[in-house]
């Protein structure tokens, strides 16, 4: 009911407002080039070999670890059935991360969207030890940890928990911030409790976009276990450092592992595809 | 009974929504609170449910103030006073019994109501209850899946479910249709008169105030500008609570308040509600 702005009337004051615009659109590609420009100088000037001389030698390495794949793609089979432990192992860990990853997450994020939270005076702790979480990385935690506890899963598993509940527990709490809260308040109204509301008035609401982003998150903590494998975690990322670290006559292996992780990794993405399309669709067929 | 609104106010920022109110309500009744958008009666009435904290003043109900009630002691007020909502406020992915069993969820041990586990007496009770009004036949369905009456008809069966000695219903009958909106005042009414609660409900129409209510209050900017029968309820005090400059038709008999004024402002107001 509030009437625009007088200034919009009149043409000319639109125009202004048009050429204000575009000027800062102009302002904006300029800075994007220049730190373009000064990212690639950089990278040049402090690489060993030059960043410009080295670029056209970018596909040795994999050429060399190929051909001699190629020489013995008759070991590929039998490797392939060798490292299925470790790539187990490795989707292990990643799927106990998630998990409780998801369920702490839970917990965080209702502590700390607003208009839900408990104790709403919280809401900012919560979120800025949720911003530690996220920003820490997998890897610096798990080196920790395994200096701490000595190498194996479970280093990883802990880092990799903590990493997803502070990168999860933020998505969540923005699908909180969105859910009605018509339901809750009705069950309020009938001196429910906290957790009452939450579990009856907003869990189901938001459960199908967790769920997706549960599902996500576990791509990612896959690739996150077999990365923390090369630190000393298991799995099938310690196997491919191992194989790598070797060098020539190993690289058949290399290969074996490369193509598990990335079948794994395509199979379990086309497959939280559809069940995340379904979560979010509400089970209705396209 | 006994309730004692004294001196009530509430303000957000700097303006008070609801303004120094009080009035009692001492036997059961139909209590009818009308008013334009805006004129605090949501907010009265919440305040009466602690779903929103006043500002100042004491609610004496049997001569406890439950807005200094906290924690447990409040909860155990909001199971006593029951609230039907104008949006109904079901949870609309769980079934019609489900729903209504949630009038005793400030009652039951929190672990077994989180599981959906309730004693076969409660389900008892909350069949009949659905069977009382008329939607027993719905009782698997889930609750988005019903009609607007007939979800607020679910909300009603929830707040007999808590037993109430009051029940506060925030314009129940806003988003229904008229036949709707009748089968839910008659239900309200019916509970009223059979069972001997108390209701207050703010209400959009002058009209369904007058056929419905035993008292009427009305507000105008947070104050209580009119309190008695619907029979003292003249064109000149609905002009006093709706504002001297609506005009009125008597003839109007429409359940929609739009229709009984012409002025641009109220429509303006109703239109940012």
């Amino acid at each position: 009911m509030v009437d625009a702005p007088a200034s919009l009337h009149a043409p000319a004051d639109y125009a202004a407002l048009m050429r204000r615009k575009r000027l800062y659109s102009g302002v904006i590609v300029v800075i994007f080039v220049a730190l373009m420009a000064s990212g690639f100088r950089l990278a040049d000037a402090r690489n060993a070999g030059g960043f410009i001389d080295g670029i056209g030698h970018v596909f040795d390495f994999p050429a060399e670890i190929l051909s001699e794949a190629l020489r013995d793609w008759r070991n590929l089979p039998g490797f392939l059935l060798e490292f299925l432990p470790s790539l187990i192992e490795t989707l292990n860990i990643a799927a106990v991360s998630t998990l409780f990853g998801t369920l702490a997450a839970g917990v965080m994020a209702l502590f700390s969207t607003r208009g839900l939270a408990l104790w709403p005076r919280l809401v900012p702790v919560v979120r800025r030890a949720m911003d530690v979480m996220r920003a820490i990385p997998e890897i610096v935690v798990a080196l920790v940890l395994i200096y701490l506890l000595g190498t194996g899963p479970v280093p990883a598993m802990i880092a990799i928990t903590l990493h997803s509940t502070g990168a999860l527990g933020k998505l969540f709490s923005e699908a909180a911030e969105n859910a009605d809260l018509k339901p809750a308040e009705g069950l309020a109204s009938t001196g429910a409790s906290w957790l009452q509301r939450m579990w009856f008035g907003i869990v189901p609401q938001v459960a199908p976009n967790w769920s997706s982003y549960a599902l996500l998150r576990f791509e990612i903590n896959i690739r996150a276990s077999a990365i923390l494998g090369f630190v000393g975690s298991g799995g099938i990322g310690y196997d491919l450092k191992t194989a790598l670290q070797w060098g020539q006559g190993k690289y058949d292996e290399v290969v074996a592992i490369f193509v598990l992780l990335f079948l794994t990794i395509s199979i379990v993405d086309a497959l939280s595809d559809r069940a995340r399309a379904r979560l979010v669709r509400g089970g209705q067929p396209a | 009974m006994e309730l004692h609104v004294r001196k009530v106010s509430k303000v957000f920022g700097t303006k008070a929504a609801v303004d120094n109110v009080s009035f009692s309500l001492r036997e059961g009744g139909f209590v009818g609170v009308i008013g334009r958008s805006g004129a605090g009666k949501s907010t009265l009435l919440r305040m009466l449910n602690r779903l929103t904290d006043a500002s100042s003043g004491q609610i004496l109900v049997d001569g406890t103030d439950i807005l200094a009630l906290s924690g447990r002691a409040k909860r155990d007020w909001q199971s006593r006073c029951a609230m039907v909502f104008q949006q109904f406020n079901l949870v609309p992915r769980l079934d019609v019994t489900a729903n209504v069993l949630h009038g005793l969820l400030g009652r039951r041990a929190t672990l077994p109501t989180l599981l959906n586990l309730w004693s076969g007496a409660d389900i008892d009770r909350a069949l009949s209850i659905l069977e009382r009004l008329g939607i027993a036949h719905e009782a698997t369905k889930r609750a988005e899946d019903l009609s607007g009456g007939q979800q607020q008809r679910v909300a009603i069966a929830r707040a007999l479910m808590q037993d109430p000695a009051l029940i506060l219903a925030d314009e129940p009958i806003a988003s229904l249709d008229p036949m709707n909106a009748q089968i839910v005042m008659d239900t309200l009414k019916r509970i009223q008169t059979e069972d001997g609660r108390m209701v207050i409900a703010n209400l959009h129409t002058l009209d369904t105030a007058r056929r419905y209510c035993d008292r009427v209050i009305g507000m105008r900017d947070g104050r209580v500008v009119f309190d008695g029968t619907p029979e003292q309820l003249t064109l000149g005090v609905a002009r006093d609570i709706y504002g001297a400059d609506a005009t009125f038709s008597e003839s109007a008999t429409s359940t929609d308040i739009g229709a009984l004024s012409t002025d641009r402002d109220y429509a303006a107001a109703m239109l940012d509600d």
